[in-house]
C-alpha cells in the first residue's frame, strides 16, 4: 500500500525523515530564498503539508482547527508555486480544482512524482472504508466540490450518491480512480446525514487502505477533473 | 525584548512554595475559583483533582497557605461511540467554576462532547444514635429498644463528597474548545469548530438555539474554526469568540438569536514585512480571556499575545513578543505539529500583568505599566523549594551568558499550555506536562 515515493507512516518523525533531503529549508520570507529558487523550497513544503493533510484526514475524526489550517497553507504554497494562471476556465471552479489546474500546468517534476505516486496509492483502494457514507444533505447528489463530473460520463453511471461500491463492471474504466469517492462529503461528521454505512467493528486499529472522504478531498485538490482525462503517465 | 535579569526590577519575585506531582496524566487545564481559595485541574485521564488553600496558621506562618488536595473525582470516561465507530477522549478540555451561592461548590467539567455541572460539599457531622438502625445501618430488632432516644449530629472527620448534578450531553457534532459561565449565574455557553451553544444550567435536555454557527452550506468551502470564546465578566449580553484566522468577534445576544452578523470584528491587518506561508498559523488565536474589569481582551497566538481595547477594533493596544526568536524556525516547527500548539493567558487580578507558557518549561509574564518582562522556568531541577525563581535568558546568538539557553537547545516537548492566575493574589499555578506548580508571592502580595 505504500506508494514508491512518498513514506506514509503515522509517526510526524517518520515523516520528516521522508523529507530529510530538504533540511535546508529557509522561511520562505527569508530574503536569502527570496532569490533563491523559491519554487523548490515550496515544493518541499507542498509534500509535506500534503502529508499533513493526509494524515490529518486518517483520523477517525480530523482535528478540523488542524485540519483547515494544513489546508489554507496547502493553498497558500499553491498560489506561491505558480505565476498567474493561463489555463482554460474550468466550470465552477472552487479553490480546490482550480488550484489542482495550476498544480498540473506546473512543470515541476518532483511535484508531478509525488502527485503520479499518490494517484497509484489511490488506485489501489479496495473495499468499504470505515466511516460511514453521508447521504447527500446539501440538494442534488453529486460531486461535493464543482467541477466537471457531467464530463466524465461514467460517474453518471453511479447515480445518486449512495455510498455502494462500484460494479465490478465498472471498475475497468477507473483502474487509476476509484470514483465512489466523489459521493462522499469532505469533513462532514458521520452525525451530519444519514448513515446507512455497515456495521463495522469498533476497530481503532489503522487500516491501510484510505477512507472515501480522505480519498474524495484528495482526488479534488490533487487531481481535478483535468487529470481524468490526462493519459497515464511514467510509472503508473 | 529585553529581559531583566535582576530580580529587583521586576515587580514581584516568586518563591516556590508548593509543588504537588502528579505521575498518572497530563495535565489539560488548570482553573481557579473565584475566590482563588479552590484550584482545580483537569487531566487527559477524565480525572479532576481539586487543591484547597489551607488558611495560614499563626503556628506556622511559614506555610503561608499552601495549596493541599481537596479532593479527587473520575469527571469522564472514554467512551465509544457505536453510530459513529468513535472513541469519544476522556480528556478535560476547560474547567470552569460557579460564582458560589451556597455552602456547596460548583463547577463544570467539558471533553470533546459532554459538559458536566459537579457539585462539592462537605460532610463533618453525621447523626448518630438512630432509634431504628444500629451504628452500622443494620435494622434493630425492635424488641430490644426499650427507649427513645434522639439522634444528634456528631462531628466526623471532613468528607468532600462530589456528585455529578447535570449532564449536558449531544450538543455537539465537533470538538468542544472552551466553555463560559455568563455573570447571569443561570447561563453557560460551549463552543466547538464550527458553533457555540446556550444552555441553561438547570435544563440538561437541550441547549437553547445555537448563537453562533459558522458552518458553511459545503464543507470544503470551511476556511475558518471557532478557536475560544468568553463570556463578558459584567454584561451578560456579550460575549467574544475567536478563529484560525487570528480575529476576534465581541457579540450581543439581545441584537439576534442567531449572533453571526451583529458583531464587533476585531482583526490586526497582517505585517507584510512578516508574511511567510505560515503567517495564518501563527496568527490563530489558541485563547482569549476578558481583562477582570472587563474593559480589554487578551489573546494569545503562537508568537504574541495581545491586548486588545474592547472600542478599537482596528489593532490592538499592546504586543508583547513571547518567543519571538522562534520566527526563524517556523518551517520545522510546522513539520514538528509544535506550530499548533495552543497556549493559554492570563491576567493578574488587576490587569497590570499578563502571563502566558512556552517551551522548554519555560512562563512568561509582562507588565504592562513598566512594560518589563520575565521569563521564568517550572521545573524541579532548576529551582530549590522556598528560593525565588531565577529569571532565564534565551540566547539567539551574540554575547551568551552563563545560564543563558540557546535556542537550538529548546526542548519543545516541554510545553507550559496552561496556566491560571489566582484572581486577587500574586499566585499561580503552572501545568508542565503531568506536573502542577504553584508558586506564590511571598514579598509582595498587594495588587500593583
Amino acid at each position: 500500500m505504500l506508494s514508491k515515493g512518498l513514506k506514509r507512516k503515522r509517526e510526524e518523525e517518520e515523516e520528516e525523515e521522508a523529507l530529510a533531503v530538504d533540511t535546508w529549508w529557509l522561511d520562505p520570507g527569508h530574503p536569502a530564498v527570496a532569490q533563491a529558487a523559491p519554487a523548490v523550497a515550496s515544493s518541499s513544503l507542498f509534500d509535506l503539508s500534503v502529508l499533513k493533510l493526509h494524515h490529518s484526514l486518517r483520523q477517525s475524526e480530523p482535528d478540523l482547527r488542524h485540519l483547515v489550517l494544513v489546508v489554507n497553507t496547502l493553498r497558500r504554497i499553491q498560489e506561491s508555486m505558480t505565476p498567474p494562471t493561463t489555463l482554460p476556465p474550468v466550470p465552477n471552479p472552487p479553490a480546490a480544482p482550480s488550484v489542482a489546474d495550476n498544480l498540473l500546468a506546473s512543470s515541476d517534476v518532483a511535484l508531478s512524482a509525488s502527485v503520479a505516486s499518490l494517484l497509484e496509492d489511490l488506485s489501489h483502494i479496495e473495499g468499504l472504508n470505515q466511516v460511514p457514507q453521508p447521504l447527500a444533505d446539501e440538494g442534488p447528489p453529486g460531486r461535493p466540490v464543482g467541477g466537471a463530473p457531467a464530463s466524465l460520463g461514467a460517474l453518471d453511471l453511479l447515480g445518486p450518491a449512495t455510498g455502494c461500491l462500484l460494479d465490478d463492471g465498472l471498475e475497468g474504466l477507473f483502474e487509476d480512480i476509484d470514483t465512489s469517492m466523489y459521493d462522499s462529503e469532505l469533513w462532514v461528521p458521520p452525525s451530519e446525514g444519514l448513515k446507512p454505512g455497515p456495521e463495522n467493528g469498533p476497530g481503532k486499529e489503522e487500516t491501510p487502505e484510505l477512507d472515501e472522504a480522505e480519498l474524495d478531498y484528495l482526488m479534488d485538490v490533487l487531481v481535478g477533473t483535468q487529470a481524468l482525462e490526462r493519459p497515464p503517465g511514467p510509472g503508473r | 525584548m529585553g529581559e531583566d535579569t535582576d530580580t529587583r526590577k521586576i515587580n514581584h519575585s516568586f518563591l516556590r512554595d508548593h509543588s504537588y506531582v502528579t505521575e498518572a496524566d497530563i495535565i489539560s487545564t488548570v482553573e481557579f475559583n473565584h475566590t482563588g481559595e479552590l484550584l482545580a485541574t483537569g487531566d487527559k485521564g477524565g480525572r479532576v483533582v481539586i487543591f484547597q488553600r489551607e488558611p495560614e496558621s499563626k503556628n506556622a506562618p511559614h506555610i503561608q497557605g499552601e495549596y493541599d488536595v481537596y479532593s479527587t473525582f473520575q469527571s469522564h470516561e472514554p467512551e465509544f461511540d457505536y453510530l459513529k465507530s468513535l472513541e469519544i477522549e476522556e480528556k478535560i478540555n476547560k474547567i470552569k467554576w460557579l460564582p458560589q451561592q451556597n455552602a456547596a461548590h460548583s463547577l463544570l467539567s467539558t471533553n470533546d462532547k459532554t459538559i458536566k455541572l459537579w457539585k462539592i460539599t462537605e460532610r463533618d457531622k453525621r447523626p448518630e444514635g438512630y432509634n431504628l438502625k444500629d451504628e452500622e445501618g443494620k435494622l434493630k430488632d425492635l424488641s430490644t429498644v426499650t427507649s427513645l432516644q434522639v439522634p444528634v449530629l456528631k462531628p466526623m472527620d471532613l468528607m468532600v463528597e462530589v456528585s455529578p448534578r447535570r449532564i449536558f450531553a449531544n450538543g455537539h457534532t465537533y470538538h468542544i474548545n472552551s466553555i463560559s459561565v455568563n455573570s447571569d449565574c443561570e447561563t453557560y455557553m460551549s463552543a466547538d469548530d464550527l458553533r457555540i451553544n446556550l444552555w441553561h444550567l438547570a435544563i440538561t435536555d437541550r441547549s437553547f438555539t445555537d448563537i453562533v454557527d459558522i458552518k458553511p452550506a459545503n464543507m470544503e468551502d470551511l476556511t475558518e474554526v471557532i478557536t475560544a470564546s468568553e463570556f463578558h465578566p459584567h454584561h451578560c449580553n456579550l460575549f467574544v469568540y475567536s478563529s484560525s484566522k487570528g480575529s476576534l468577534r465581541l457579540c450581543d445576544m439581545r441584537a439576534a438569536a442567531l449572533c453571526d452578523k451583529h458583531s464587533k470584528l476585531f482583526e490586526e491587518p497582517e505585517d507584510p514585512s512578516n508574511r511567510s506561508f505560515f503567517s495564518e498559523i501563527i496568527s490563530s488565536v489558541s485563547d482569549v480571556k476578558f481583562s477582570h474589569s472587563g474593559r480589554y481582551m487578551l489573546t494569545r497566538d503562537y508568537l504574541t499575545v495581545k491586548v486588545w481595547d474592547l472600542n478599537m477594533e482596528a489593532r490592538p493596544i499592546e504586543t508583547y513578543q513571547v518567543h519571538d526568536y522562534l520566527r526563524s524556525k517556523l518551517c520545522s516547527l510546522y513539520e514538528s505539529d509544535c506550530i499548533f500548539d495552543k497556549f493559554e493567558c492570563s491576567w493578574n487580578g488587576s490587569d497590570s500583568v499578563i502571563m502566558t507558557g512556552a517551551y522548554n518549561n519555560f512562563f512568561r509574564m509582562f507588565d504592562r505599566n513598566t512594560k518589563r518582562d520575565v521569563t521564568l522556568e517550572a521545573s524541579r531541577e532548576s529551582s530549590k523549594p522556598r528560593a525565588v525563581l531565577k529569571p532565564r535568558r534565551v540566547c539567539v546568538g551574540g554575547k551568551r551568558r552563563r545560564d543563558d539557553i540557546s535556542v537550538d537547545s529548546l526542548d519543545f516537548t516541554k510545553k507550559i499550555l496552561h496556566t491560571a492566575w489566582h484572581p486577587a493574589e500574586n499566585i499561580i499555578a503552572i501545568a508542565a506536562t503531568n506536573n502542577l506548580y504553584i508558586f506564590q508571592d511571598k514579598v509582595n502580595s498587594d495588587m500593583h
